[in-house]
């Protein structure tokens, strides 16, 4: 079992969480909205899978390369 | 300058960054007192140490701070102020805050809120607009919000068409279709953005134009009912929907449909009875050229515009100045006819932003920051100096470079000297950008459209390393 932790692409705000551990997602699915500059940027999953743990909440600010989620490789 | 008294006693600045520090300055000229408010991420920023006074609103988040109407109202009776200047962005096109001021007593410096309201509904505004013979471009604006009704009438509009949130706005529940069959998909997203955003998923469908021109007619008006249009400025250089560059005039248009724009914006500012200072924007359907008969009205801007100094440039008048002597009263003393526009003027918007990853913002720490020193014909404006951190909570604006020449050429030319030899660094910025569109041949020569940097991203947008070295 692989489990996979989804980083930060910069250093922002958490604007919204859209998963809950223990939920099932497929590939591309949004995680996380970011915000930055008033500009919402969406971090969506790289893999299908199980949400294992959501390492932020809402109102975090985060830095670049920050784990957001970690998730268990569906196999 | 001018010898009458100063408008007010006092202002208190709900704003931060370039704008705060811009308006302070005319305060100053004008012999007004300021106070600056601020977030603890700003603080000892430019802004408050410029104002006579500053004052702790909040924490960094905007809605803490710079949105917070019961904390603003607060620091300004607590010092006495008797007016708020909102600045653009965060409370100045806000209803309840114009409301609020009334309340407490305190002049807001902008149109009633009424009027703020009338024109933050897209609906309301198409239809006051189409009242005084504004020109619309084909669509549907009614409460009507059934799918098969919508789908009918996007039929008889054309394709392709725009769904808009009649309370939208920054693009937000804005969704283009370009035929029948992605309809009801779109349809959907827009209502779920619309209603998330703004509470409210009405929507309206409008034709949209597939490569349009952006054109904007500032309005000064006062509360004896004078309205005076300060010329337009075309801001067609954009990426996402933000403006990047702007200038007036616009380059290649008709004396015929810059006079009919000028008083479609006059009729509309007269119509809702607009008081202090505006901007009426238009789309112009260019596949045939700038034509008098190819121009719609889009929406009304009903504060100061970040782009506004393009109109000072070539006007010579302080629009700050006359949005606080409109708002304690005065008449506007001048007409259209007296104000002589000379040269041309360009601004453009330099950002914290990677250009070359989908304008990723790019917040950090200014190690370096150089934009020269102001000369005669060009203006910088910043709210920000060399090692102070910009955060991620605010807009991406760092400065504003404002050129004015005797020819569009000769200001595109001192504008791509500055941009050359400007130093930004600790943070990625869209100077190269803005330095390769003055370069363009397609700019140089005038009139493109809103679809100019995409069209032109392999050469706009590649990534600093690999562009050819600047000489």
């Amino acid at each position: 079992m692989s489990l996979k932790l989804i980083h930060s692409p910069i250093k922002a705000l958490v604007w919204k969480v859209e998963v809950e551990a223990g939920q099932p997602i497929e590939e591309y699915d949004p995680l996380i909205i970011l915000e930055s500059m008033k500009t919402e940027i969406p971090v969506d999953s790289s893999l299908s899978g199980i949400v294992r743990e959501v390492l932020v909440k809402e109102g975090d600010s985060v830095e670049e390369n920050q784990p957001l989620v970690s998730i268990e490789a569906a196999l | 300058m001018t010898s009458s008294p100063p408008p007010f006693a006092k202002v208190l600045i709900a704003n931060r960054g370039e704008i705060a520090c811009r308006i302070i300055r005319t305060c100053r000229r004008l012999g007004v007192r300021t106070v600056a408010v601020f977030s603890d991420a700003d603080e000892g920023s430019l802004h408050t140490l410029m104002a006579d006074d500053a004052v702790l609103i909040g924490g960094a988040r905007a809605a803490e701070s710079y949105l917070n109407i019961a904390a603003i109202i607060d620091a300004a009776r607590k010092t006495g102020c008797e007016a708020i200047h909102p600045g653009y962005g965060f409370l100045s096109e806000n209803a309840n805050f114009a409301e609020a001021c009334d309340a407490a007593g305190i002049c807001f410096i902008g149109p009633s809120a009424a009027t703020i309201r009338s024109m933050s509904y897209k609906g309301a505004a198409r239809q006051i607009a189409e009242s005084c013979g504004v020109p619309l471009l084909p669509g549907y604006d009614g409460d009507e919000q059934d799918e098969a009704f919508l789908a009918t009438e996007a039929e008889r509009i054309g394709w392709p068409i725009i769904i808009k949130a009649v309370a939208g706005g920054g693009g937000k529940g804005m969704r283009r279709v370009d035929a029948p069959a992605q309809f009801p998909r779109n349809l959907a997203a827009a209502r779920r953005e619309a209603q998330s955003a703004f509470g409210n998923d009405q929507v309206l469908l409008e034709k949209f134009l597939v490569e349009p021109r952006h054109i904007e007619v500032q309005i000064l008006a006062d509360s004896h009912g004078k309205v005076v249009s300060l010329f337009e400025r075309d801001c067609s250089i954009q990426r996402k929907h933000q403006k990047v560059i702007e200038e007036s005039p616009a380059p290649g248009m008709p004396e015929d449909m810059r006079a009919e724009m000028i008083s479609a914006a006059v009729r509309l500012a007269s119509q809702v009875g607009y008081e202090g200072v505006g901007t009426v924007e238009f789309v112009a359907d260019v596949s045939a050229g700038l034509r008098v008969d190819r121009f719609y009205f889009l929406e009304m801007n009903t504060r100061l515009q970040v782009e506004h100094p393009v109109t000072e440039m070539i006007t010579g008048l302080d629009l700050v100045e006359w949005q606080l002597r409109v708002a304690a009263g005065e008449a506007i003393p001048f007409d259209r006819e007296g104000i002589t526009r000379t040269g041309h003027a360009l601004e453009v918007r330099l950002c914290a932003e990677d250009p070359s990853k989908m304008f990723l913002p790019s917040p950090g720490e200014l190690t370096r920051f150089d934009l020269g020193s102001e000369v005669c014909g060009l203006r910088i404006e910043t709210g920000l100096r060399q090692g102070d951190k910009v955060t991620p909570y605010y807009d991406s604006l760092l400065a504003k470079l404002v050129v004015h020449a005797a020819s569009r050429d000769e200001a595109i030319r001192t504008l791509g000297d500055r941009l050359q030899i400007i130093q930004v660094e600790g943070l990625k910025s869209n100077r190269l950008l803005l330095q390769r569109i003055c370069d363009h041949p397609d700019f140089t020569a005038g009139g493109v459209s809103t679809t100019f940097i995409e069209r032109n991203a392999e050469v706009l947008l590649a990534p600093e390393a690999s562009a050819p070295a600047a000489t």
